[in-house]
């Protein structure tokens, strides 16, 4: 035990002796937090929509006295009115306007005699996020238009209300549990990748080796100091990222109990998976150059930046096999929806399968020779 | 009960050995010196004795212990300080000597002894505080000694402890070692490229090279087995065509090795050889510059025996920067 507390010791010691360490693994993913929350997370707004009214009686006033309380209010886009369709399009492509609304000449005499009458949209589909958010603001502006009372009703429309059961999640929130298991994975990739083949390489180990220690108190020191790392990080990211993010009653003591079990057990799955990854290996080339990839491998597929939802089956499949996936889920509970210790079992009970997999067969490969 | 035994001890990396069927014995008390160039297998066999490489084939005891049967009875035997330097950079020299301390067992009371009397002994007791990555090269060996002493083992392993140090540090290192031995029951197995340092310090020296051991005996002895009986050290004025073959030819020369345009002939009959030489410069029209007689070195016995010069290998042999790590090994 002694043994396993002098490695643990002397991580520790040089860990808080490292500032660049310290920042690395502590203060960059709070700042990639910060940046990837705000870079993806805001609302779209100030787009510029071209208007070409070639119609311009009562009807299309309306609609268009709509869309200026739309860019007044909401101000998710704003009117540039155009005379002449040809160069409100030749705009469009060039960029300096996002989308042209096309009021055609025979709109008002469609609109009186309820002859389908149609406005249309064209849209710079390049830029697949900002058209979605000008397809739903027309969208609703159309239904807006369609229940005014000047406008005829079409019988029986039905309409879609929905209710949200959580409060609203800013994207910042969203991508909190991702970053805060990758700062745990980083936190693993360097003292259980870098730093350990590091110090096999310059003979650390060596000097380890010939005393006596035994097998298990080398695994178990090297696992647990790369653990307590991890932990630390994780606890830091946790904490001072839903403070960040605004998570709503950050400090509740009960979330952060069972917050503290998931980054334990994140901690350690990770530090399993990295020991058996390098634990044959022995040039100090190699964690630095499959690290940038592993880091793409897992995190992506986690859930942890796009739902899910949205992959291919394969991909899903893949996910599955993932720990980030549970461990972002399990974050993903306790962050935004401050569930219980029920909601997160399954998401735990994997973890704790895939660390007693990986140490089992790091621990069969692990040689007590050079 | 010698220290150390060692039978037919073999090391293959593949087709390639590393060691080839050594066989020695050191006894308790003693000094002993491996010697040979980069590559002889020195490291290879030190690794093997102290636990940290299984043998192909062969055996040895420490102690009494077998090195492959009962390696942790030959860890707590021994001390070693591997050719790396493996002091840890950020830590202080007392938490580097703590380190070793608990993962030897020391108990605690000991431990705070042993660590204040063995910096003394290396003359660190002022940079007990500092961390190690203010120290020079010999301060850091000298620190490895203490700590490789912390348990106060029985064997003590040095792999090259003085390579790469100046002079002044390599004296001041061996004359803590010995300071240290003489207050210890300690034996010592130590590998070094300085045949000085060799002659002077160990009680017996082992010649290794290619893994095969090409002689072992007293320093003195190993001087006294060569049959050259006294060398002569000449420079010319300039040196004709093959001039160094001629040099050989000459009745009664052993061997002639040129280093900077000095060269170094061994002679059975050193006043024949002298007159010789003036004779053999006059006809070839160059002049003997200086010339003077000198004893026999261990560089002489390595020439001897092996038929190469140990400076010559050094400067041609392979940088080593402190990596075990090497390409394919599987080390
Ligand atoms: N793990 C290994 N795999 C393959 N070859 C090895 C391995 N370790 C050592 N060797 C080879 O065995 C030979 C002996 O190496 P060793 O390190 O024992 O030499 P040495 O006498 O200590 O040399 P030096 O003075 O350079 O330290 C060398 O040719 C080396 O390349
Ligand atoms: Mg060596």
């Amino acid at each position: 035990m002694n043994r396993i507390l002098a490695l643990l010791e002397r991580d520790m010691r040089k860990f808080f002796r490292s500032p660049t360490l310290m920042i690395v693994s502590l203060v960059l993913p709070l700042v990639q937090l910060v940046i990837f929350g705000y870079a993806f997370g805001g609302k779209i707004k100030n787009l510029k929509v071209g208007v070409v009214d070639q119609d311009d009686r009562l009807p299309a006033i309306k609609l268009r006295e709509m869309m200026q309380a739309i860019a007044a209010n909401a101000k998710t886009f704003e009117t540039v009115q155009y005379s002449d369709m040809g160069k409100a399009l030749k705009d469009l492509r060039n960029g300096r306007i996002n989308g042209v609304l096309n009021i055609p000449p025979n709109f008002s005499r469609d609109v009186a005699s309820q002859t389908n009458p149609k406005v249309a949209l064209i849209e710079d589909n390049t830029d697949e996020i900002a058209t979605s958010a000008l397809e739903g603001e027309f969208a609703s502006l159309v239904g807006a238009y369609n229940a005014n009372p000047v406008a005829p009703r079409v019988a029986a429309k039905v309409t879609l209300s929905v209710v949200e059961i959580y409060p609203y999640v800013p994207y910042i929130q969203f991508l909190l549990p991702g970053v805060i298991v990758l700062s745990i994975f980083v936190s693993a990739m360097i003292g259980g990748g870098i730093i350990y083949i590091d110090d096999k390489a310059r003979g650390m180990h060596e000097g380890y080796l010939v005393t006596p220690i035994s097998k298990f108190e080398l695994i178990s020191g090297f696992t647990l100091s790369g653990t307590a790392k991890a932990i630390l990080t994780g606890i830091v990211l946790t904490v001072l990222g839903s403070l960040i993010a605004g998570v709503p009653d950050a400090l509740d003591p009960g979330r952060l109990l069972r917050l503290m079990l998931v980054i334990v057990l994140t901690s350690f799955a990770l530090i399993s998976m990295m020991f058996l990854m390098m634990v044959r290996v022995n040039d100090p080339l190699v964690p630095r150059a499959t690290f940038g990839v592993l880091n793409t491998l897992l995190w992506f597929p986690s859930g942890a930046v796009y739902p899910t939802a949205g992959f291919p089956k394969w991909m899903k499949a893949y996910a599955q096999a993932d720990p980030f996936t549970y461990a972002v889920g399990a974050f993903k509970s306790l962050l935004l929806k401050n569930t219980g210790f029920v909601a997160i079992t399954g998401d735990l009970a994997f973890l704790i399968i895939f660390s007693a997999l990986m140490m089992l067969s790091a621990t069969l490969l692990f040689r007590r020779t050079l | 009960m010698a220290a150390v035994e060692v039978e037919k001890l073999t090391k293959k990396f593949g087709d390639f050995t590393a060691v080839d069927a050594l066989s020695f014995e050191v006894a308790k008390g003693e000094i002993f010196g491996l010697l040979g160039p980069n590559g002889a297998g020195k490291s290879t066999l030190i690794r093997m004795l102290t636990t940290l490489i299984p043998p192909t084939s062969g055996a040895a005891r420490i102690n009494g212990f077998d090195v492959t049967r009962d390696p942790d009875h030959v860890r707590r035997a021994i001390g070693v300080i591997p050719q790396a330097m493996t002091s840890d950079l950020d830590l202080t020299v007392t938490e580097n000597m703590l380190i070793f301390a608990k993962l030897y067992g020391v108990p605690r009371a000991r431990r705070e002894r042993e660590l204040k009397e063995l910096l003394a002994a290396v003359e660190l007791s002022a940079w007990a505080d500092k961390p190690v990555k203010f120290l020079s090269g010999g301060m850091r060996r000298r620190l490895e000694i203490a700590r490789g002493l912390i348990h106060e083992p029985k064997i003590f392993f040095l792999d090259e402890p003085t390579t790469g140090l100046d002079p002044t540090s390599r004296i001041a290192v061996w004359e803590m070692l010995m300071k240290l031995k003489a207050g210890r029951d300690l034996t010592i197995l130590v590998t070094t490229h300085y045949m000085d340092e060799a002659d002077r310090l160990c009680n017996r020296i082992a010649i290794v090279d290619h893994g095969k051991l090409v002689a072992l005996d007293s320093p003195l002895k190993l001087k006294a087995s060569i049959p050259a009986t006294s060398f002569l050290e000449v420079s010319f004025s300039k040196l004709p065509e093959g001039w160094t073959e001629q040099l050989k030819g000459l009745p009664d020369v052993e061997s002639v090795v040129e280093h900077d345009q000095v060269f170094r002939i061994a002679s059975d009959n050193g006043p024949r050889t002298m007159t010789d030489l003036m004779d053999a410069a006059k006809r070839a029209g160059t002049e003997v510059v200086s010339l003077s007689v000198k004893s026999t070195t261990l560089d002489d016995v390595f020439t001897h025996y092996t038929g190469r010069q140990l400076r010559d290998e050094l400067q041609s042999g392979k940088l080593d920067i402190g990596y075990m790590y090497r390409k394919g090994s599987g080390i």
